[in-house]
């Protein structure tokens, strides 16, 4: 118990959990962007090995690092074109496609590194993201080096997810994409285009949840290996349930899952961690996460059209 | 008038529209004018072409030929927003609103920039009181769409219009959920409308309505337009005949000779389910004999009084009684062994199953027991034999006994089912919604059938939203409101108004 309370008051595992939940965040917000519109975008764990692979590579090959996250990103949303034409106006099933996208982009990103560095044993290393301290912020004890020390892509993160919050309940257009996946119906009665809305926010989640996984890549590791996402993508499915599909609730599950996590790492090390197999480490934060999610979903709204295809209605 | 003058009033017209779905020809060349401060009705029986052709106007839909003109200038096909744009607002049938969402956050919707950073919410709240003021659509702003009635909601459609600055007004069979105040309520607002200087396409199929509100009639059978007439230069019985295209003879009601109480409910209260209202302490009998009508507005509780007696549902308090052959449990299975015969709301979703063959569905209640199970096998050849007959018996059109059920037009799905329940010999039969969406002639027979099976000494229970409906064939009839069940009334002693007093529950609190 004691040891618990050390880990707690240490700076370093809130620093920790802040990074920990930095990708799950850019990628929760992708995910709830989605369904917000009314698709379930299960190419996300994909979707972010793409991300940390094209990211990682862009800069192996020279780019500086802003432009490997646009790289990232592009590719993200290039997948979620893809994902877009077959889920919307196609209608196809969102669970085939989804899944489908997943194995695909994976295979593509694993393909590709294979064919860029055919020769290499040990993963190739790039300069990732340093962190920067905002000044007199990262002078606050715990709270300074926990929040305001970290690399720019988690303060972007939270940039990200106060915008997300913003755009859809302060703007006509967050209003539009709701609409969307409550009804859109209502939608195409109110003279707006319900594949442009779908498309686009798939597109855009798409590029947020490839950032997510450019985080890994270039800001927590410094290079690609296989199976680094690691289910983070399912993981954030789970966190826009906890979430009940709004940004703020999102955030907090994330930061959630990451103290978990960062709590279990530590744990290990402790005398705890010499009797206890280690395996059972990994799973407090699967099962704190499933209990969570049993208690915060409860009274969860879900958008009301999540997973139905919408035509026109043309017989 | 001159006709100089009008042609400066047209502010609609649609030039032979025409729209093909596969074979069907659902408008024919249609060609009408619109003129300002008018209201035109729109009258055809379901499958008419109504919804389709203004579908087209509104841009849901594109025609295949034709053109459509509003102002004088040509409306680009296709496009809802186009439409809006123009000064065409609708009122669908279905409502278009996100019930998630508020009042307010549905009128707005689309109606600003997209990338527009804030939203006017200030202005526009008051614009929108302003609105509800004006017309006497009085909802309140902040309101859930899924807490609203449904004629707030329908207030929240038109006010998405004027909201808009509509100058054509259409409204798609806006009176099929509304109680008879409601209807007045409506009709008050769209007159304030046309006082205004707005035109309004009124789609019904009810002639009173159409007599009461328009100035003009246009009249759609099978996709053409086969009638215009000036209101006044015709009367009820006329405009029946060109809508249906013949002679119609309405059922004639034979005196009932009511007998035994075959099924009887004592304060009965059932548990509401997700969107389903339960029954509050109701008290029913149904007697042999008799066609016991069901008024109210859809979604007050008859679809829990339906499961109940289907066996979907049991009480929860209060007692529930049979003539004869008490049941241990009340299932479907015993509700069928029992003698009820169900006609279902929705033939459809649980009247049949799409993709099994005329043969499957006619047997779906009874292939448990011989003939058409026989030792645990099933006799395919005495199950087609008895669809073949009823088929002949019901004249369900349909290419054969074999053929998917999905494949038959909602009428003659609707005799397949008469049949399979008719020939079951039920001693009480639930009919709920029996004629929704079929054509007249469909109309008439499914209604001489329930009249011929009361005659043969069954308890019917007929569950309507169309109170015309409910008037023209009960014997006794009982209102429904928020899952409570009037006083019996027998047949003539109410008129729709008094009834509509009960649809929204307002006799249920003066009587107690």
């Amino acid at each position: 118990m004691a040891d618990i309370i050390d880990i707690l008051l240490s700076a370093s595992f809130w620093a920790a959990a802040v990074r920990i939940a930095s990708p799950l965040i850019f990628a929760t917000l992708g995910e709830l962007i989605c369904e917000r519109a009314g698709i379930l975008n299960l190419g996300i764990e994909g979707i972010m090995v793409l991300g940390a692979f094209t990211g990682w590579l862009a800069v192996y090959y020279g780019a500086d690092l802003w432009t490997g996250v646009a790289v990232a990103m592009g590719a993200g949303m290039l997948f979620g074109l893809l994902h877009a034409t077959l889920t919307v106006p196609f209608g196809l099933s969102q669970h085939v496609v989804g899944l489908g996208i997943t194995l695909l982009a994976t295979s593509v990103a694993y393909f590709a590194y294979r064919l860029a560095l055919p020769q290499v044993t040990s993963p190739p290393r790039i300069t990732p993201f340093q962190p920067y301290e905002i000044p007199l912020l990262s002078d606050i004890p715990i709270l300074g080096p926990a929040l305001f020390a970290q690399t720019p892509l988690t303060y972007l993160a939270f940039v990200l997810a106060f915008a997300v919050w913003f755009t859809l309940y302060r703007t006509p257009l967050g209003l539009a994409l709701r609409a969307v996946g409550e009804n859109p119906g209502a939608v195409e009665a109110q003279g707006l285009s319900v594949t442009a809305l779908r498309m686009g926010a798939v597109m855009v989640g798409s590029g947020f949840m490839a950032v997510g996984g450019a985080f890994l890549t270039m800001s927590a590791f410094s290079s690609f290996f296989f199976e680094m996402v690691n289910g983070r993508g399912w993981i954030c499915i789970a966190l826009v349930v906890f979430g009940a599909w709004k940004p703020g609730k999102a955030v907090l599950g994330a930061l959630l899952f990451a103290g978990f996590d960062a709590l279990q790492i530590r744990l290990q090390q402790t005398p705890l961690g010499a009797e206890i197999p280690y395996q059972i480490f990994l799973m407090i934060p699967y099962i704190l996460s499933i209990l969570a999610l049993i208690f915060m979903s409860r009274r969860a709204e879900v958008p009301a059209a999540l997973m139905v295809p919408y035509n026109r209605g043309e017989r | 008038m001159t006709d100089k003058t009008t042609a400066q009033d047209i502010v609609l017209r649609l030039n032979r529209i025409t729209k093909r779905f596969g074979s069907l020809t659902a408008n024919d060349g249609i060609s009408f004018e619109l003129r300002r401060g008018e209201v035109i009705a729109l009258l055809g029986e379901n499958g008419a072409g109504k919804t389709t052709l203004m579908n087209i106007l509104f841009g849901h839909y594109t025609a295949d030929e034709g053109t459509v003109e509003v102002f004088g200038q040509p409306l680009p096909p296709g496009e809802p927003g186009a439409a809006l744009a123009a000064g065409v607002g609708m009122v669908h049938q279905h409502f278009t609103l996100a019930d998630n969402m508020s009042v307010l956050d549905n009128i707005l919707l689309g109606t600003e920039p997209l990338w527009k950073l804030g939203m006017g919410r200030g202005a526009a709240r008051r614009k929108v009181s302003d609105l509800a003021r004006d017309f006497g659509l009085v909802v309140d702003p902040d309101a859930r769409i899924g807490s609203l009635s449904v004629g707030e909601r329908q207030r929240v459609e038109i006010l998405k219009a004027l909201y808009r600055d509509a100058r054509i007004l259409i409204l798609d069979e806006p009176t099929a959920v509304l109680t008879p105040q409601e209807t007045d309520a409506l009709f008050e607002t769209l007159q304030k409308a046309v006082a205004q200087g707005l035109s309004i396409i009124f789609i019904s199929h009810k002639l009173h309505e159409v007599m009461a509100i328009s100035q003009r009639v246009l009249v759609l059978r099978h996709g053409k337009l086969v009638g215009e007439v000036a209101t006044q230069a015709t009367d009820r019985h006329k405009l029946a005949e060109m809508m249906v295209g013949a002679e119609i003879t309405p059922p004639a009601p034979r005196e009932a000779r009511p007998g035994a109480v075959l099924m009887s409910l004592k304060a009965v209260s059932t548990a509401a389910r997700g969107n389903q209202t339960g029954l509050r302490a109701v008290d029913l009998d149904l007697r042999a004999g008799q066609i016991t009508g069901l008024a109210g507005v859809s979604g007050n509780g008859q679809g829990a009084l339906a499961d109940l007696l289907s066996g979907l549902e049991v009480p929860q308090s209060g007692e529930m009684h049979l003539a004869e052959g008490e049941t241990a449990r009340w299932t479907p299975r015993a509700a069928v062994a029992q003698g009820v015969g169900r006609i279902p709301e929705d033939r459809h979703k649980t009247g049949t199953i799409a993709d099994f063959s005329l043969t499957e569905n006619a047997v779906l209640e009874s292939y448990t027991k011989p003939p058409i199970a026989r030792r645990g096998w099933m006799n395919w050849r005495e199950a087609e034999d008895q669809t073949r007959a009823i088929i002949e018996k019901y004249d369900v059109r349909c290419p054969g006994p074999e053929a998917r059920i999905r494949l038959l037009s909602g009428g003659n799905m609707q005799k397949l089912i008469l049949g399979r329940v008719f020939e079951a010999a039920p001693r009480i039969i639930l009919a709920n919604q029996p004629v929704r969406g079929l054509d007249i002639g469909a109309v008439t027979y499914v209604q001489e059938q329930l009249i011929a099976a009361r005659d043969a000494g069954a308890a019917v229970l007929l569950i309507s939203e169309d109170l015309d409906e409910v008037l023209a064939l009960s014997d006794v009839i009982h209102v429904m409101s928020e899952g409570r069940l009037s006083p019996e009334f027998a047949r003539g002693t109410k008129t729709p108004a008094e009834l509509g007093v009960w649809m929204a529950g307002q006799g249920f609190d003066d009587a107690a």
